[in-house]
């Protein structure tokens, strides 16, 4: 068989799948050093008296999954779009606060839930869907620079999450709220795991069964000739805020459950530059076009892998935005034309000198 | 220099990456003077311009003034300073400033501006000029055309020696068009040389004195407007002479099918946002017609108008006789209509999309959102166009962007066709890309209507749709000027329709 | 009619909460001498504002004299800039309890300014100034810039009082300044900790952000006794800038690496609650004679109900209340007496699980 380096380099995931065997060696020497086990993971009892899986790998797992629900909607209007919501913290807020406000029906300190969890999901999801069709009106009818038109609600998503509630923080009485942030009795799986493979797989149904990543990428690549075969660019990129929309809603409830209440100052706070650097990490244009959706999603798991890492490695984590940044940057180099270009060189004159050889 | 002489261009040279704009360009300008300068888009107008006015820096050449032999203009400033002043089609000018402003920005010699004397001199230009404008006013507040001589004004100020009018006349009605000429003239007669481009013939032989005329970036010649007909002005342009072409027909046999007498499409005074003069329309089952005229003539944004690319603003449209509405192109596309754009880079490939990708595209827009093909599907769909076309590619995987002009033509031409139209329209398929596929798309051409397909064909090579439509409506000014068919095609015949009137 | 009733009822609890105020000052010795656990920093509070808590008797007395002013409509004109309510519980908290205390009723006509800006609270005290207000109650966006405009104050005779944070000016341009002590809450905080006898104190101290007034008074004092005694080890120090989902990452990482741990010390309730859900899905106990000891700060209402709960050990507070030490200023001063100590240290609680009552959550949750 032959191992061709040129197929192999331009593959979109060779980034992703690199970062990870990176940090998976990066933690393999940390354990012999310093004798731990990043890979176990073991079964504990929660104070809840469930059996749970336990270990980084879970962590990794859990803590992922909202910014992996993020990326599948960032990397559709990013592809839409060339372009990117900045908004996505603050409209989790939102939709949380909305969420809050109807399972709590107003109160702070209720004793039962107001209406059924299910419910308030789909308030959240609505107020979610709405922020997209706000994003995405200014974005594709009036034509703003996506991150412009997002600016709008990055800037004043928080106070309105604070206003629909009153500025109290509510406090979910159920415990069966919590599950979505922790564990079902009886599974030792966080709920997590199961909320993003729903979404992923709902993700996957939508791409086999529908034509959303033709046409998306069609109009990120070439909006006017989009048109010109049928399309209608300003619907695609409408749509693609709006399910960004919803897997801020979903992203929501997995917040909001995971302390059964919500602070609109610091409730995913700086989520959005995650999500879009997952989007980058997936090796996706940010200017648009050609997506990757499962590159997007691996890369967001990396970001938690590389923020668990960084935790184990107990660096300040104040600093960890330096070292996000140096990734970002590594990223940046390495895509650029003229690395892409030198390392293309450098495989085939390699390839040549072989050939010389034999 | 010779005496009389206000600007000279001697020998310009300018390449970009790939293309040489301007090859050994000569041009020249006389006092009191309105020289028009001439040549279809891309014959190198603007470069040549753009070089003058130091947007763009020559490769090679000299250009002298007067005073001045081989100045060095550098920038807009140098420009400005040697006595050149521009004025463009889309006005340049801040609306939400005053006249007075207006004319005045940008050229303080120090901080401090003295408000009062700035519209006292404003206004004093403004009436020498005849413009019916006042200094305090908004710019905004006045018409396009008013707006266009402050534009003027201001350069006239600015002691220009050299006025260059760059499709000033465009957006222009024709009242405003004739007080723009009015203005023109008088500047002429104040000794100010004016190089003016336009697109409109008629505008060319009401006011100006000489032609420069231009064709790919080569000199064709400088003729005094009394020794230049206006066909022989288009036959310059288009690079025929008039005798050459008298006998080009029959190299290759055109449609000689039988055309049955069912009209399949019928426009009705049609009329788009793109600026064209409402026009009637038809073609008939197995038919090849065309649109001609010199580029900017208006053919594009007729066929763009039939398949609702642009906004359509008025007309009725039917298909076998039936009233349809085409609001946007897949109106089109479902009642059969395909169109192949002119633009290939802009409208027609999705460059990082592979070629299977492009060639289903259309089709599996209109086959609807929640079927897609499935991939065997879509393969099978892209290998039969890749062989029926003789597509070169190395796969259906690859990106259409790597492919070259030509295949990526036959890609776009694959995916109409993979629609199965019953109306197929051709916006230059030919342009820019090599003769043996020129040859291919025009013999498909031939058979697709055989196999009883209507097909619009537009190319700037006449003999091309000598050699393929039957019947060829003319274009000139953004309406439709005549038609013609059967013994009336011919190269010379075109020519003058085209020209109109006189030739 | 039912806007008379709004009025009486909004009165009623004005009444009670002033008196639960007072009573709150006023007990504060008494809950001191009861209670062991927080003995040596309350009673410190307790000598350092003796003046205050003999004062606090006649809020009460004074209550009823203010009504009686208001009654003959002689209103002290106050002009109260406060940093935005919707900052944090805290503000929202300080807020509500400086709006409930300058009412007419109490005898006070005030007007109100928020910004988290200087620049434009700055304008609001010009504009105070300009409405000739008696009194201006400043809580500073920023500690600099304000000598010109309290200058001007001075000229217009008008008394500047600072509540809740202090500013880099002249002591003599303001009449009195009342704030927390962070540094104390800390050390209040490490000495209950330090009073649980444990042999070993294997701590995660979970931080605000850095740099702050609070993060560094309440970290000072830990890393001072870290410091010091041989059996306290800090063995995770991160901040999570206030934000829970960090603080819970923060935990996680720590059991994941199996490092043994017995307390948690998190620099605000959000952070502590946090640290909490990381607990509670890896099934390690916490609270009130359990494996883990949990520290919060801030004294939310929730919080204080988890102590109560017993399922965290001790919350620390940080007083918003100031608005009846305002008031006992005001009342000084207008009854000509001068006021001795410029800057008046409120008094600050901290509260365990074992010793907190329903009645110190309702009292002292914000």
């Amino acid at each position: 068989m032959k191992f061709d380096i040129k197929k192999l380099l331009s593959n979109q995931l060779v980034i992703p799948f690199a970062a990870i065997i990176i940090l998976c060696l990066v933690n393999l020497g940390y354990d012999i050093v310093k004798d731990a086990s990043f890979f176990s993971i073991e079964v504990v009892t929660n104070n809840s008296g469930n059996s749970v899986f336990s270990g980084p790998l879970i962590t990794i797992l859990d803590y992922g999954s909202e910014l992996a629900i993020l990326a599948i909607g960032m990397t559709l209007v990013t592809a839409a779009s060339g372009g990117q919501d900045i908004s996505v913290g603050a409209t989790i807020a939102i939709a949380g606060s909305a969420m809050l406000r109807v399972l709590c029906g107003g109160n702070t300190r209720p004793e039962v839930l107001a209406t059924p969890i299910i419910v308030g999901f789909l308030v959240a999801c609505i107020v979610g869907m709405l922020c997209g069709a706000f994003n995405g009106m200014l974005v594709a009818i009036f034509r703003i620079q996506p991150m412009i038109a997002t600016l709008i609600l990055f800037t004043a998503g928080r106070s309105i999450a604070a206003w629909i509630n009153n500025n109290e923080l509510p406090i979910v009485p159920d415990p069966k709220f919590a599950y979505f942030g922790s564990f079902i009795p009886g599974v030792p799986i966080p709920t997590t795991v199961f909320i993003a493979a729903a979404c992923i797989i709902t993700a996957a149904l939508l791409l086999k069964f529908t034509n959303l990543g033709l046409y998306t990428q069609a109009v990120g690549i070439n909006e006017s000739s989009s048109r010109l075969n049928g399309i209608n660019p300003t619907a695609i990129k409408f749509i693609s805020f709006i399910i960004l929309g919803l897997c801020v809603a979903v992203a929501a409830l997995i917040k909001v459950s995971r302390l059964s209440t919500i602070n609109y100052s610091v409730i995913a706070k700086d989520i959005e530059m995650d999500a879009i650097l997952a989007v980058a990490l997936g090796g996706n244009a940010l200017s648009g076009g050609k997506f990757n959706l499962w590159a997007s999603i691996l890369g967001a798991y990396i970001i938690q892998f590389l923020t668990t890492t960084l935790y184990r490695f107990k660096v300040d984590s104040a600093a960890l935005p330096a070292y996000k940044a140096i990734v970002v940057i590594l990223l940046v180099v390495f895509s650029s034309p003229v690395v892409r270009q030198k390392m293309q060189q450098f495989s085939s004159s390699r390839a040549a000198a072989k050939k010389e050889v034999a | 220099m010779e005496e009389n002489r206000i600007l000279e261009m001697r020998g310009i040279e300018k390449s970009f990456p790939g293309v040489r704009a301007l090859r050994g360009v000569d041009f020249s300008l006389n006092k009191g003077e309105i020289h028009a300068l001439m040549g279809e888009n891309g014959a190198g107008k603007s470069t040549l311009i753009k070089v003058l006015t130091g947007v763009y820096s020559k490769d090679k050449g000299k250009i002298s003034m007067p005073d001045k032999d081989d100045i060095q203009i550098n920038s807009p400033q140098d420009a400005q300073n040697a006595g050149i002043s521009t004025v463009y089609q889309e006005i340049t000018l801040c609306p939400n400033l005053t006249v007075a402003e207006n004319m005045y920005i940008g050229r303080g010699k120090g901080v401090i501006t003295n408000w009062k004397k700035m519209n006292e001199d404003a206004n004093k230009i403004l009436r020498s000029l005849d413009i019916p404008a006042t200094a305090t006013q908004q710019l905004a507040s006045c018409s396009i055309a008013v707006q266009q001589m402050v534009a003027i004004a201001r350069a006239v100020d600015m002691d220009c020696k050299v006025l260059i009018l760059d499709e000033p006349t465009s957006s222009l009605d024709e009242q405003e068009v004739e007080k723009l000429f009015g203005l023109m003239r008088d500047l002429k007669s104040r000794g100010v040389g004016i190089i003016f481009v336009t697109h409109f013939l008629d505008q060319v032989y009401e006011v100006c004195d000489r032609i420069t005329v231009l064709r790919d970036g080569t000199l064709v010649g400088e003729y005094a407007i009394a020794d230049l007909p206006r066909v022989e002005l288009v036959a310059k342009m288009l690079g025929k002479e008039m005798d050459d072409l008298s006998d080009i027909k029959g190299e290759i046999a055109g449609y000689q099918g039988d055309i049955v007498d069912d009209v399949v499409f019928e426009a009705e005074g049609l009329q788009s946002d793109a600026g064209i003069k409402p026009f009637d329309f038809y073609i008939k089952k197995g038919e090849v017609n065309g649109f001609t005229g010199l580029l900017g003539s208006g053919r594009s944004e007729c066929v763009r108008a039939i398949f609702g690319a642009d906004r359509v603003l008025a007309g009725k449209v039917k298909m076998h006789g039936k009233e349809v509405k085409i609001a946007k192109p897949l109106d089109a596309m479902k009642c059969g209509i395909a169109y192949l754009p002119e633009d290939r880079k802009l409208d027609g490939i999705v460059g990082d999309l592979s070629v299977r990708d492009n060639i289903i595209l259309a089709l599996q827009v209109l086959t609807g959102f929640f079927k897609p093909f499935s991939k065997a599907k879509a393969q099978a769909f892209a290998e039969e166009y890749i062989k029926k076309l003789n597509i070169k590619t190395a796969s259906a995987d690859t990106p259409i962007k790597s492919l070259s002009g030509g295949n990526q033509q036959k890609v776009i031409l694959a995916r109409w066709l993979l629609m199965h139209p019953e109306y197929l329209i051709l916006d230059e398929p030919t342009r820019g890309i090599d003769v043996g596929t020129k040859v291919d798309i025009q013999k498909l051409v031939l058979e697709l209507a055989g196999e009883g397909m209507s097909v619009t064909f537009i190319s700037s090579e006449t003999d091309e749709m000598l050699r393929t439509c039957s019947r060829l409506v003319v274009m000139r000014d953004r309406k439709t000027v005549g038609e013609l068919s059967g013994e009336d095609l011919s190269q010379n015949k075109i020519m003058e329709t085209i020209a109109g009137g006189e030739g | 009619m039912k806007k008379r009733t709004i009025a009486l009822l909004s009165a009623a609890i004005m009444t009670f909460s002033m008196a639960a105020c007072g009573g709150n000052t006023g007990a504060t010795t008494t809950t001191t001498s009861s209670s062991s656990s927080s003995s040596s920093s309350s009673s410190s509070a307790a000598s350092s504002s003796s003046s205050s808590s003999s004062a606090s008797t006649d809020t009460g007395a004074g209550s009823a004299d203010t009504g009686a002013a208001a009654a003959s409509g002689e209103l002290i004109r106050v002009g109260i800039i406060n940093n935005d309510p919707n900052e944090s519980g805290y503000r929202t908290a300080n807020v509500k309890d400086l709006q409930d205390m300058f009412k007419p009723e109490n005898g006070y006509d005030a007007q109100f300014a928020y910004s988290l800006k200087n620049d434009e609270q700055i304008q609001a005290a010009q504009g105070f100034i300009t409405d000739e207000v008696d009194y201006l109650l400043l809580s500073a966006a920023d500690t600099a810039g304000w000598d010109g405009v309290l200058k001007d104050a001075q000229a217009a005779g008008i008394k500047v009082i600072l509540f809740d944070r202090t500013i880099d000016a002249d002591p003599s341009l303001y009449e009195a300044s009342i704030v927390s002590d962070m540094a104390k809450e800390g050390e209040t905080a490490v000495n209950w900790l330090a009073g649980q006898g444990l042999d070993e104190y294997n701590v995660i101290h979970i931080q605000g952000v850095m740099g702050s007034a609070a993060q560094q008074g309440r970290s000072g004092a830990l890393d001072a006794k870290a410091a010091a005694e041989a059996n306290w080890n800090i063995v995770e120090q991160q901040t999570a800038e206030w934000n829970a989902e960090k603080a819970q990452q923060i935990v996680q990482s720590v059991i994941d690496s199996k490092t043994p741990f017995n307390v948690i010390y998190a620099e605000n309730d959000d952070m502590a609650k946090g640290a909490v859900a990381a607990l509670d899905a890896a099934g390690i106990s916490h609270g009130v004679g359990k494996d883990v000891i949990v520290m919060g700060f801030d004294c939310n209402k929730w919080a204080l109900e988890e102590l109560l709960a017993q399922n965290w050990n001790y919350d620390g507070q940080c007083n918003p209340f100031q608005a009846s030490y305002i008031d006992q200023i005001i009342k000084t001063l207008e009854s000509g007496a001068t006021i001795d100590e410029k800057t008046i240290i409120m008094d600050e609680k901290g509260f365990d699980a074992e010793t907190i009552t329903q009645q110190d959550v309702d009292d002292y949750g914000i």
